[in-house]
């Protein structure tokens, strides 16, 4: 692999020179390495490009790293991977994506990722977004996640979007079957001109399943942010969704929280708060001794860990 | 030592809350100012933190005219102050807050020992962050401490350091401010109603309608406020 990759594989998904375990990297729309494990076996698929990650019941706190990386302008990835947890196993994805670019045309990576997960298994998704180089052309980052939740299985999915994307758009669809518990944790970053839009459709269709939904957001100098959620609670099931946004200089934010409860069980909440970082907050830090440029970064950096 | 001359404050609507304040704050010595709620303690607190920029008189600390300086100089140069109203912070643990108050990373161990000084048990806070979650007493506790982190500053202001403190961390607490005032070089003025704080001043001022009413060492000024409380609110009121 070149050392682009390399050094955005270091950021986003705990690269040390090597990768322990089973473990598929995607550079510039190919294939940069691959290995599969005793417990998780990585094919490639036969109908479009991407892969197959199956993840077998006696993974045990097992770890698949699956990073994909764009290193140059004028490259436009479209992967489709596939991840089939069966029933009882306990995984920690690290997914995670890097696009650099120096030059005009843009530069792009659109994952289109869908888990099967099996009853009792238990996944911890981890996803880190970057965008990097100086190039004029838009680095774009347009993830698809849908997920097919069996009998009390659990996911959580946590989604960072760093800095430098030009433009990102994702897509969160979840269908949860009776017991299943999704937790979803989002921060996002967006400065400059750029865009970042988060659509998430969770449907709870078996009793006793469970969202926990929480976006914090910070949007500074012009850029635009926009959260969709729709939690649809179809049976007896507990819904909450979190969405905090910190806005500086020009940032602009638009949270269109939805709730549509279709059973007189199903409880569910949102909480939503727009703003710019409280003046108290400054205030308390700076007689602490910070400058206010010092406290501001602070309070973005905790708000954002 | 801190030194108030005249000092005035007025809000933006031009409510005149600060009527020219005079009072000394001498080194190694416990002064406390009580007074009727509304009397403007808090607002003397947050002029002589920087956080209010009055509108005339001078605030001398250590011999230099701080009046103009911002609320970072004061801090850096040995002012520390504990909010009457804790601030929340989503993101910020309680071991981040203290971190930053002792201007370095601490340990697991120190966030613990700093917590222990207000009652607190320190393993069950130092990765919570410091938000609405907490209760009215666990934020107020924290708040004391990060003052209590500063062990370079030769200044500290408490803004009622009781409210809503159980009675069993106030005796921890008291503790801690006899042993800052047994270093002569740093200063301690805490504003508070209770007794027990009174009781281990060197002197109390009392603040109402923006002025102070009566200054004094505490076998002074004590006597005559345990005396005629409710009496006292109304002859200060009117005078
Ligand atoms: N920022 C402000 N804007 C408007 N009015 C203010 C402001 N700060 C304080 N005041 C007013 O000034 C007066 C004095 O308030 P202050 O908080 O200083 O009283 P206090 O002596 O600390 O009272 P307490 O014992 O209740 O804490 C009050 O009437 C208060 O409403
Ligand atoms: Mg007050």
């Amino acid at each position: 692999m070149n050392s682009i990759t390399e050094q955005l594989l270091g950021v986003v998904s705990d690269w040390d020179g090597s990768y322990k375990g089973a473990f598929n990297i995607r550079e510039d729309g190919g294939c940069a390495g691959r290995q599969s494990s005793e417990n998780i076996k990585i094919e490639p698929k036969n109908d479009n490009p991407g892969i197959v990650i199956r993840i077998s019941s006696a993974a045990q706190q097992e770890t698949v790293y699956i990073p994909a990386c764009v290193t140059k302008a004028g490259v436009n990835d479209l992967v489709y991977n596939d991840f089939i947890v069966e029933d009882g196993a306990d995984v920690i994805i690290v997914a995670g994506c890097g696009v650099h670019s120096e030059g005009e045309e843009e530069a792009r990576h659109n994952g289109i990722h869908r888990f099967f997960i099996g009853k009792n298994a238990k996944v911890v998704y981890k996803e880190k977004h970057i965008g990097t180089g100086n190039g004029k052309g838009s680095k774009r980052i347009d993830p698809v996640t849908d997920v097919e939740m069996d009998e009390n299985s659990y996911m959580e999915m946590d989604t960072v979007q760093i800095g430098g994307v030009t433009s990102s758009n994702r897509l969160t669809s979840a269908k949860l079957g009776k017991g299943a518990k999704l937790v979803i944790k989002e921060r996002l970053m967006t400065d400059g001109d750029e865009t970042a839009k988060s659509d998430f459709k969770v449907e709870m269709n078996g009793d006793d399943s469970s969202i926990d939904l929480i976006s914090r957001s910070v949007a500074r100098g012009n850029s635009y942010q926009e959260f969709v959620s729709t939690i649809n609670g179809n049976c007896r099931c507990t819904g909450h969704s979190e969405c905090d946004a910190i806005i500086s200089e020009n940032g602009r934010v638009n949270a269109v929280p939805g709730l549509y409860a279709a059973n007189i069980d199903a409880s569910l909440i949102h909480e939503a708060a727009i703003g710019k970082i409280a003046g108290e907050q400054i205030t308390k830090l700076c007689t602490l001794g910070l400058t206010e440029e010092e406290a501001e970064r602070k309070i973005i950096d905790g708000f954002l860990k | 030592m801190l030194q108030l001359n005249d000092i005035r404050w007025t809000t933006e609507t031009g409510e005149k809350i600060l009527n020219g304040i005079d009072l000394t704050v001498p080194d190694g010595k416990l002064t406390v100012i009580t007074g009727p709620n509304g009397g403007g303690k808090t607002s003397l607190a947050k002029v002589i933190a920087g956080l209010y920029k009055p509108c005339g008189g001078q605030i001398i600390i250590d011999g230099n005219d701080v009046t103009d300086w911002s609320i970072t100089e004061r801090s850096k140069n040995g002012l520390a102050y504990a909010f009457q109203q804790p601030v929340r912070f989503k993101g910020l643990t309680v071991k981040d807050l203290l971190s930053i108050s002792a201007e370095r990373e601490l340990s697991g161990a120190e966030v613990c020992h700093m917590l222990s000084e207000v009652g607190l048990c320190g393993r069950d806070y130092i990765d919570r962050e410091a938000d609405a979650s907490l209760s009215g007493g666990e934020s107020k506790r924290i708040e004391i401490a990060t003052v209590l982190a500063r062990k370079d500053a030769k200044l500290l202001v408490f803004d009622e350091p009781e409210a809503g403190i159980d009675l069993w961390s106030f005796t921890s607490l008291i503790e801690a401010f006899e042993n800052i005032k047994k270093d002569s070089s740093r200063s301690l003025l805490i504003i508070s109603h209770q007794e027990r704080i009174m009781n281990i001043a060197d002197y109390i001022a009392v603040v109402a309608d923006g002025k102070v009413k009566t200054m004094g060492t505490r076998d002074e000024v004590f006597p005559s406020l345990m005396d005629k409380t409710s009496a006292t609110r109304c002859s200060l009121r009117n005078s």
